[in-house]
């Protein structure tokens, strides 16, 4: 299973970090600071993968951004490979060519995403669409909300409260 | 703090907002600014409305889960918002949970009623929402009273939250394995469900549940096999091999029959990934099988020759696990593994490094080791230090089983400490001491080995290496019965630069000091005719002595060379040409010229002064090791002097008297010295019994805050025992002596170089001098300059070909082996209780028989009372039954209800999996409660239904 993911830029900020494993907070940052500083060190071509206190981490850099899972040790590191890839896809297809700033401000999104792609540290969802489809079906409900609360009888009603 | 007022929320900062304002820090205000937005958000989610208090959730969410800040506070605002209507509201609030609760979180259990409404929702979306709410910080409150609910989602028409609820339930069993029994063959029905995201949640969940406990697992194979042979979906299908992996290796006739389809799944696939999984299940768990062995070994050879580095990795990887059946498949590609020494990724390196010592055997290892040592030599320090950690483990494996011959292993490790990166000095220190001990025929060339490292000033100045120079220090001294010139061996314990040493060495240094001086100086005197002394014992000793000088008399002149009075009292003996007789040349001895004498006892004299001036100074030392020893040695040296004095003075007064009492003590001292130390069982302390009436912990318990600091300068690998008497002189015959003093004689002159540029510090009385550290290292090793992988793949072709004739020049020697298999401690892993919870119930439901009980229940009663029945494990059985009704809370009452309604609807018409079990599974399980008692333990119930599996097989 997927212990976490991490998603980290070039200059070693945090922008995704996603725990299905039980962390504390002390544990999380030193995690972070160990991985950052391995992750970010090796140079490109090099192998994906990264051996570390017993787990693997699997990591792939777009763009500006480093993906990384952790692993247990007989996962298969060319599945996550491409789990990282299909949520690298999805993003790209939700925010159009994604890029670190859209998942800096969306990164309650990035978040919804995730969720519809890993659950408990599996994958549920290996189809593209049908998780472009579930997310628009969120937002949609999301939107109509927001009508809701922008009518201004609305407005004068929490006004008045 | 008043509550926040209409305008905070009209003018409430966005997220973007904070984002914005984050970015717009100045280097260092960071903090601040988080500070002080954590303070508005404080205010704003006390807000009655609530798209304010959302908002400030939001912003808290991001500061939590990208900076770091804090946000146990505001547990009870997200439970709160998790009841909004509006969705979005919702889903910031469990986001929100789902980051920050932990099981600590207090108010979790507020969370347990919204997340039951939700999960009966009728927004699909909600329900889903709650799902991976619950996945992510299920605790046991929450699984046990989420569980009914979760039951009735697993058959939901909406097959994406049905796949939720697959993946979800996982961590309910975990928390929770009661669950199991009231879900789990829900699950496995959906075993067979043609949706592929369902499919692939349960095998998921299965694959996760085999990981841990493969046996339970077994009887669903038939299930899993169909998948194999019809899935046509990589991820399902790499998440089945996983299982069968796990499940193979259990029953052979089950490895038989999936072996052919996973060949099939190997030759079709395109993707990688699907075959990367097939060569591992191979390689793992069907390596009896060769026709597919052969199949994945083709597979990782294209994996090899491929560009990709991750590809290389994992084949590297891969043949790593075959070659320890098939070491065959290694040699096959030993070209690609050499190469991939050489690689840019040092993962890769790694790998590679692996192989090649598997390749190791007896016949090619010192070629082996030359090419790695050599490659060491050019790498950086971390792999430098990963090869010699590597070539240290293989050699050392099962009592050196590899090395023949010991020379050159000990020669080997001389020359690894002197790699300028070697940071291996504590596994080299216990490898040298504990071959000395063990191996009795290696000892001369151990303390050749060890003059070579103690004798170079400029080792000294590296700290890493310390501890070998430690080892070569004890060894000088233990063994100093080998050494060719005792004063060249005390200069170069006592050199100035052993200053930097650590003082827990320097007390090793000293101890060596003690017993060359004791060695040299008995010698001398019993050489003397003296008649106080045993006879037999100076015959020993002078026999000693004169076999040993007959082999050293050609070398003494050349170490004579620079340290002319460097003195052996053997070598310098007058017999020396002729000892072929001892008894004859000691008759000579005894008639012997004084001038002969007078060079002896010039030369005990100089080595006494030698001591005496050096460690003078170290008598004030504030290190207690150093002082005491160095004070026992001085207060030896004033008892002997005026003995060594008196016989050249020749006054007959008092001298025969000082004489005995000298004499007497170095007999005592040499004695004590020549006793053998052997390696000691670890478990030697354990079986002295205890005398009785003996109270070993308590009077100790305060000493032990005071000694908490204090190191032992001995590594406790060794201890003192008495095995064998000092018997050496076959040893000496057995070594020819060789041309030792060639490769050494560099280091030599690079002492008296050292003493002739610093010369004030060397015999100086103030020892406290500081010596800069910088000293240039004295030995370079030369370097092999292979630069080219090529070049190493052409060294070792020979060396890894296995057919190559094994030279034997000389037998492999004793290697002193404890009969009580020490060192073999396996640590026994206890299985975590939890996953035995869990497949304890999920082998009742599958196997689900007569015996179908509450066992998990007992699980948990067992370790509640574990304390108390410790001395009567079989009384916990009885009491299960009434354990399993006693918990009369909610929970329970939901049980037995849905228990109840699962034995309905699995008894109308649901059947159609259940004809291939033997045992029905629809047992009544209160019933069965009471006929549980006789069952004693799930493994032993397990092997009693192992028989059952082959009619699953079909």
């Amino acid at each position: 299973m997927i212990h976490f993911v991490l998603l980290i830029s070039r200059q070693g900020k945090v922008r995704l970090t996603k725990w299905y494993s039980p962390y504390s907070q002390k544990e999380r940052t030193k995690v972070i600071r160990e991985l950052s500083g391995t992750i970010l060190s090796r140079g490109p071509k090099l192998c994906n993968f990264v051996e570390w206190r017993g787990y693997k981490v699997v990591y792939k850099r777009y763009a500006s951004l480093y993906f990384c899972m952790c692993i247990d040790q007989d996962d298969n590191e060319l599945e996550v490979l491409e789990i990282i890839h299909h949520f690298v896809e999805i993003l790209d297809r939700y925010f159009g060519s994604v890029c670190e700033l859209d998942l800096i401000f969306n990164f309650h999104k990035a978040y919804y995403i995730l969720d519809e792609i890993l659950i408990a540290g599996e994958l549920q969802e290996s189809s593209k669409k049908t998780v472009a489809r579930l997310i628009a079906a969120q937002d949609s409900l999301v939107e109509q909300a927001k009508e809701q609360a922008g009518t201004i009888s609305n407005m004068i009603a929490q006004a008045t409260k | 703090m008043a509550g926040p007022s209409l305008m905070d929320s009209f003018f409430q900062r966005s997220l973007d907002d904070l984002i914005k304002g984050i970015r717009l820090c100045l280097p260092g205000g960071e903090a601040a600014f988080i500070a002080k937005s954590v303070d508005e958000i404080r205010r704003e989610i006390k807000s009655t409305d609530s798209q304010t208090k959302a908002t400030a959730l939001q912003k808290l969410t991001y500061l939590h889960s990208l900076h770091w800040v804090d946000m146990s506070w505001a547990a009870f605002p997200a439970v709160e918002l998790s009841s909004s209507s509006v969705h979005s509201h919702k889903r910031l609030a469990l986001l929100s949970a789902s980051l920050s609760f932990n099981p600590t979180t207090d108010v979790i259990l507020l969370l347990t009623h919204q997340l039951r409404k939700d999960f009966s929702s009728s927004n699909p979306h909600d329900v889903s929402l709650a799902l991976s709410t619950l996945s992510s910080i299920s605790t046991l409150d929450l699984s046990r009273d989420l569980t009914p609910e979760l039951f009735i989602l697993l058959n939901s028409s909406k097959n994406f939250v049905k796949k939720k609820a697959i993946a979800a339930i996982l961590r309910v069993f975990e928390q929770y394995p009661e669950a199991v029994r009231v879900c789990f063959k829900r699950i496995v029905e959906n075993l067979e469900s043609s949706d592929m995201g369902v499919l692939s949640a349960a095998v998921g969940l299965f694959c996760e549940l085999t990981v841990r406990e493969p046996r339970s697992y077994l009887p669903l194979a038939p299930e899993f096999y169909k998948i194999l042979l019809d899935s046509r979906n990589n991820w399902v299908l790499i998440k089945v091999l996983k299982i069968f992996a796990k499940l193979a290796p259990l029953e052979p006739r089950l490895a038989k029959r999936i072996v052919e389809p996973i060949c099939e799944h190997l030759r079709r696939t395109g993707s990688k990934s699907l075959a990367f999984e097939c060569v591992n299940t191979i390689v793992t768990s069907l390596s009896e099988h060769e026709p597919a062995v052969k199949l994945a070994i083709m597979k990782i050879q294209e994996f090899l020759l491929e560009n990709d580095p991750n590809l290389k990795y994992l084949g590297l990887q891969a043949l790593a696990v075959v070659a320890a059946k098939h070491s065959w498949a290694v040699l096959e590609n030993k070209e690609v593994v050499i190469k991939s020494l050489d690689d840019v990724d040092v993962n890769i390196k790694l790998e590679s490094l692996q192989l090649v010592m598997a390749m190791v055997s007896e016949d090619n290892l010192a070629e082996i080791c030359k090419v790695l040592i050599s490659y060491a030599l050019k790498s950086e320090p971390e792999f430098c230090n990963e090869i010699l950690g590597s070539i240290l483990s293989t050699c050392s494996r099962n009592f050196y089983e590899v090395i023949v011959d010991f020379d050159w292993y000990v020669s080997l490790l001389g020359e690894m400490s002197r790699i300028p990166h070697c940071q291996k000095g504590d596994d080299i220190e216990t490898q040298l001491i504990d071959i000395g001990m063990r191996v009795k025929d290696v000892r001369l060339e151990l303390v050749h080995v060890a003059r070579g490292l103690l004798i170079d000033p400029a080792l000294l100045g590296n700290p890493f290496i310390h501890n070998v120079l430690s080892a070569a220090a004890w060894l000088s001294g233990e063994y100093v019965e080998f050494s060719r010139n005792l004063l060249e061996l005390m200069e170069s314990l006592l050199q100035p630069r052993t200053c930097l040493l650590p003082s827990p060495i320097r007390a090793v240094y000293i101890q060596s000091a003690f017993k060359v001086l004791t060695f040299g100086v008995y010698s001398f005197l019993s050489t003397g005719d003296d008649a106080s002394y045993p006879s037999e014992l100076t015959d020993f000793v002078l026999k000693e002595d004169f076999q040993e000088s007959s082999e050293t008399v050609t070398s003494a002149p050349i170490s004579g060379a620079d340290l002319s009075n460097g003195l052996n009292p053997r070598s310098s003996h007058p017999s020396a040409g002729n000892g072929e007789d001892p008894v004859i040349a000691h008759e000579q001895t005894s008639s012997a010229s004084s001038k002969k004498q007078q060079l002896t006892q010039k030369s005990v004299m100089d080595l006494v002064n030698l001591v005496e001036v050096n460690l003078g100074p170290l008598a004030g030392s504030h290190e207690v090791e150093i002082q005491e020893r160095a004070s026992n040695i001085l207060g030896m040296i004033g008892m002997i002097k005026p003995r060594i004095h008196s016989s050249m003075d020749e006054s007959e007064g008092d001298r025969i008297k000082r004489e005995l009492r000298a004499s007497g003590m170095m007999k005592l001292m040499f004695d004590a010295f020549s006793e053998e130390l052997g390696p000691v069982s670890v478990s030697a302390q354990e079986r002295v019994p205890i005398p009785e009436g003996l109270v070993l912990k308590e009077s100790l318990s305060d000493i032990e805050a005071i000694c908490d600091h204090i190191k032992l300068p001995i590594s406790s690998s060794f201890s003192l025992v008495r095995s064998h008497s000092l018997n050496n002189a076959t040893t000496i015959h057995e070594h020819p002596s060789k041309e030792e003093y060639e490769p050494s004689s560099e280091s030599t002159s690079l002492l008296a170089e050292h003493r002739k540029r610093h010369g004030i510090y060397y015999l100086s009385s103030e020892n406290k001098v500081m010596i800069s550290d910088d000293y240039p290292p004295a030995l370079e090793l030369k370097d092999q300059a292979i630069d080219e992988a090529e070049d190493l793949v052409k060294l070792t072709k020979q060396s890894l070909d296995l057919r190559k004739k094994r030279n034997q020049a000389k037998p492999r020697p004793v290697v002193v082996k404890l009969d009580d298999g020490e060192g073999a401690h396996i640590v026994v892993k206890k299985p975590q209780l939890k996953d035995d919870l869990i497949s304890g119930a999920v082998r009742e439901v599958l196997l689900g028989n007569e015996a179908a009980s509450s066992s998990s229940n007992k699980a948990i009663k067992k370790r509640e009372k574990n304390e108390l029945n410790i001395d009567r494990p079989e009384s916990n059985i009885t009491m299960t039954s009434t354990v399993a009704s006693e918990p009369g809370n909610a929970s329970s009452r939901h049980k037995l209800r849905i228990s109840g309604k699962e034995k309905k609807r699995s008894s109308s018409g649901k059947e159609k999996k259940e004809h291939d079990h033997k045992h029905n599974q629809k047992s009544d399980r209160i019933h069965a409660k009471h006929k549980s008692r006789q069952r004693a333990d799930g493994t032993l119930n397990v092997a009693a239904q192992s028989p059952v599996i082959p009619d699953f097989l079909l």
